[in-house]
């Protein structure tokens, strides 16, 4: 891994077209003039039109932007995938197995496997969640796993995201728009549905309602409201499944059943997808002065008369500590080897790690262990010394705050950039669905980092996105 | 699926805001015309006073302007962010509301009012004065219609439609009572008599504000009449801003959200209460009562049905 050039997913090194890009090369070539630049200037229309944003938290104007498009799309392979989704499936059974042993008996701590103190005094780890016994089983109903590739056949999950994973909206738009966009480029190849997603997310969500709900479990999705930056996805998907969306004043607890408030009084809820964190689900249980959650939800849940997904607590199992542990944790549950690669990661409390991070500080990437969305993060070989040394001194006051990894060079695609093609760097977040089956879209979210050799795809640091072809065989 | 409380109150409100902008526009046109029209020195000035009271936005004007001028009221009724009946404000607040029902309104619904939304926070207030203004007031209302038309041709008429609808000529009865009312606030020179040529004017423009002006004469064959105006906009079913057309139109919305949830509210009482303020009645005997007393009556009948509706429906 890491060598200098990094892996073109169109080009081969002798300026070849790889055979994933044959339609779409041929079909470049045929594109008049200004047409890519064209095509951009419409997409952008189509979402904002659409109202399709995300909101920039800290940003002084406008609370929400556009999300940039790029209208090349990523292509994968029958075979890459097939082989990346039975990676990704190992990977989330036995991170829900791992859930279900270190809310219950903590075998895998009593065998020694991971440092029982790397859990028990996680500030991830909800100690209300021991004893729970939820729907099937199940605690991450809802994954995104973030994936990147380094060679043609080397792929790297970075993040496994288990809490409230989000991007699918952008996963469906881009495939909603890039049909609009160009309808000529989709008849020339064969393309995996990814609009199957949300009908799934609502199986997946009945599979797991509880034992007394009807046959047709009330639906709900608890979203923080329409300042939240990811509130156009909440409503997106609630509409899409035919969901009701809900704000924590909409539902109340009474008997220790949940309802939510109807025009004509209140009504059960069986089950809520909910996109607010654990901290502000319930002031009764976790943080007081919350005012986004609803309180008594969680003694609900825990008499088992409501299912939430996902369930509170499964940050234990993306913990960037505990992700090291991956390997060990799906050999442990499922007795497998690991089919997809972890990124090596270098642990700053160990004395000996440590100072060779500290030395080697430009080459590699720090990441604060409780840090999201390319927040608190630096990228050393694209860093300042500046930062280096800001950093540098960071670590060495909190080393438990930070982990350290190699900068991977990320493969590239090419990208419309300024009437131009030219390869950016992509990551990509497939989604998962685990409730009576493991369901998994083909393809996902691919990010792409618009500026030139930057390696920072968020798209709160000027990443794009791209629609995710699956080939079909 | 059943719909929640808040959704309701949203799609209610979503509605008022776009009809109050709508209206925002056609008041601030008769202020302006009517300033343009004035014959008397410091006339432009008085007639834009009294449109600002007949929408109960004179105080809230004078604290933030010492000089009632074209362009201050202009300002003030299309752009200002304080002031919370602004177009400005109307259409922020529509849009908020819109955001959250996104579940609940189609999608053409939508992009009508985000586009709305869009475009008007783009204008600057500087760049809309004089004759751009009408062309601007125009605008605001063919965006009212275009979202109108949105919600006609494409929501399932349901619940989430008969709140929707309510809003709207709730909205609407307020705004056609607070129009003929600046009648009452608009004093007649010294010089000139009831029924002379400035106070059918005045009247003239009030029909304009409804955009009644032309459809006056296929109903009444007459000159204008203080009378026969007054009658329009308040009594003649066949008027689509008329008290009486507005209120029924309310009561039929009213009357669809009993028969989906099986019952009677207390709402569908106070519909009773404002209707037979309209109903069996005629402009003699509202003219002997007193125009300003009986508007007055009718809107405080008006927000009754609103208070009722919020408290039968779970509005929180």
């Amino acid at each position: 891994m890491g060598e200098n050039t990094p892996f073109d997913e169109m080009y081969n090194a002798d300026g070849s077209v790889r055979e994933p890009y044959r339609a779409l090369s041929e079909w470049l070539g045929e594109q008049p003039e200004k047409g890519l630049a064209l095509m951009q200037a419409d997409a952008e229309a189509i979402f904002r039109k659409l109202g399709i944003t995300f909101a920039v938290y800290g940003s002084e104007e406008g609370t929400e932007k556009v999300i940039p498009f790029d209208v090349i799309p990523r292509i994968i392979a029958a075979n890459e995938w097939r082989k990346l989704s039975r990676g990704i499936e190992q990977r989330v059974k036995a991170l829900n197995a791992f859930l279900y042993d270190i809310y219950h008996r903590q075998e895998i701590l009593k065998a020694g496997r991971i440092p029982e103190k790397l859990i028990l005094n996680n500030a991830a780890f909800c100690p209300q969640m021991m004893g729970l016994e939820p729907a099937r089983g199940v605690y991450a109903h809802i994954i995104g796993v973030d994936i990147v590739r380094v060679g043609p056949d080397e792929f790297y999950v970075l993040e496994d995201n288990l809490r409230t994973p989000s991007g699918v909206s952008y996963m469906l738009e881009d495939r909603e728009a890039m049909m609009m966009l160009a309808p000529d480029l989709f008849q020339r190849s064969k393309v995996a549905p990814v609009e199957t997603y949300p009908e799934n997310l609502r199986r997946t969500l009945e599979s797991v309602a509880p034992a007394g709900a009807g046959r047709n479990p009330v639906i709900a999705v608890l979203t923080p409201g329409i300042y939240n930056s990811a509130y156009f996805e909440h409503s997106f998907l609630a509409d899409q499944m035919g969901a009701q969306l809900c704000e924590g004043q909409d539902l109340f607890v009474d008997g220790g059943k949940v309802y939510m408030r109807t025009t004509t009084g209140p009504e059960r809820v069986d089950v809520i997808y909910r996109r607010i964190d654990d901290d502000y689900l319930d002031p009764l249980t976790f943080k007081p002065d919350s005012m986004l959650g609803v309180p008594g939800i969680f003694d609900a849940y825990r008499a088992g008369n409501v299912t939430l997904v996902n369930a509170p607590g499964t940050g234990i199992a993306d913990d960037k500590a505990v992700y090291t542990y991956v390997p060990e944790i799906i050999e442990f549950y499922l007795g497998e080897k690991a089919l997809l690669n972890n990124v090596p990661t270098y642990n700053c409390t160990d004395v000996d790690q440590r100072a060779w991070v500290l030395e080697n500080i430009a080459e590699l990437v720090v990441k604060e262990v409780h840090g999201s969305g390319g927040y608190g993060m630096m990228v050393g070989p694209t860093s300042t010394k500046a930062q280096h040394e800001e950093f540098k001194k960071k670590i060495i006051a909190r080393p438990d705050n930070y982990i350290v990894q190699p900068t991977l060079a990320l493969s590239t695609c090419p990208t419309h950039i300024n009437n131009d093609v030219a390869p950016r760097h992509v990551d990509l977040r497939p989604y998962v669905l685990v409730g009576d089956e493991v369901r998994i879209t083909p393809g996902g979210l691919t990010r792409v980092a618009l500026k030139k050799g930057s390696l920072v795809v968020n798209s709160s640091q000027g990443g794009g996105t791209k629609d995710t072809w699956v080939l079909e065989d | 699926m059943r719909m929640l409380g808040r959704t309701a109150q949203n799609l209610f409100w979503l509605s008022r805001y776009v009809e109050r902008a709508e209206n925002m526009a056609r008041l601030l046109e008769v202020g302006y015309r009517m300033s343009l029209t004035s014959r008397r020195e410091g006339g432009a000035s008085e007639h834009l006073i009294s449109m600002l009271q007949a929408a109960e936005m004179d105080e809230a004007f004078a604290e933030r302007h010492e000089v009632a001028d074209v362009d201050t009221v202009a300002y003030f009724m299309m752009f200002d962010p304080a002031n919370p009946s602004s177009v400005y404000s109307c259409l922020q607040a529509a849009r908020t509301n819109a955001r959250s029902v996104r579940t609940a309104i189609t999608t053409d619904m939508w992009e009508s009012m985000n586009g709305a939304w869009l475009e008007f926070s783009q204008i600057k207030p500087r760049d809309v004065r004089g004759a751009k203004l009408l062309g601007l007031l125009q605008w605001v209302r063919q965006r009212s219609h275009e979202f109108r038309g949105a919600l006609l041709g494409t929501i399932l008429r349901d619940d989430g439609f008969a709140f929707l609808q309510a809003g709207n000529f709730v909205e609407r009865a307020d705004n056609t009572a607070r129009i003929l009312d600046m009648k009452y606030y608009v004093l007649l020179p010294r010089s000139s008599l009831v029924g002379g040529e400035i106070d059918i004017q005045q009247w003239t423009l009030i029909l304009r504000a409804a955009s009644a002006h032309r459809s006056y004469g296929h109903v009444y064959h007459d000159r204008y009449k203080a009378h026969n105006i007054a009658d329009f906009l308040i009594l003649r079913t066949e008027m689509p801003r008329s008290l009486i057309y507005c209120a029924h139109f309310v009561r039929d919305n009213l009357n669809l959200l009993a028969k989906l949830y099986g019952r009677r509210e207390a709402c569908h009482d106070a519909m009773d209460d404002l209707l037979k303020l309209v109903e069996g009645t005629n402009m003699d005997q509202i003219f002997t009562h007193g125009l300003h007393e009986f508007l007055n009556d009718f809107i405080d009948g008006n927000n009754r049905v609103t208070d009722t509706l919020s408290a039968s429906y779970n509005f929180y």
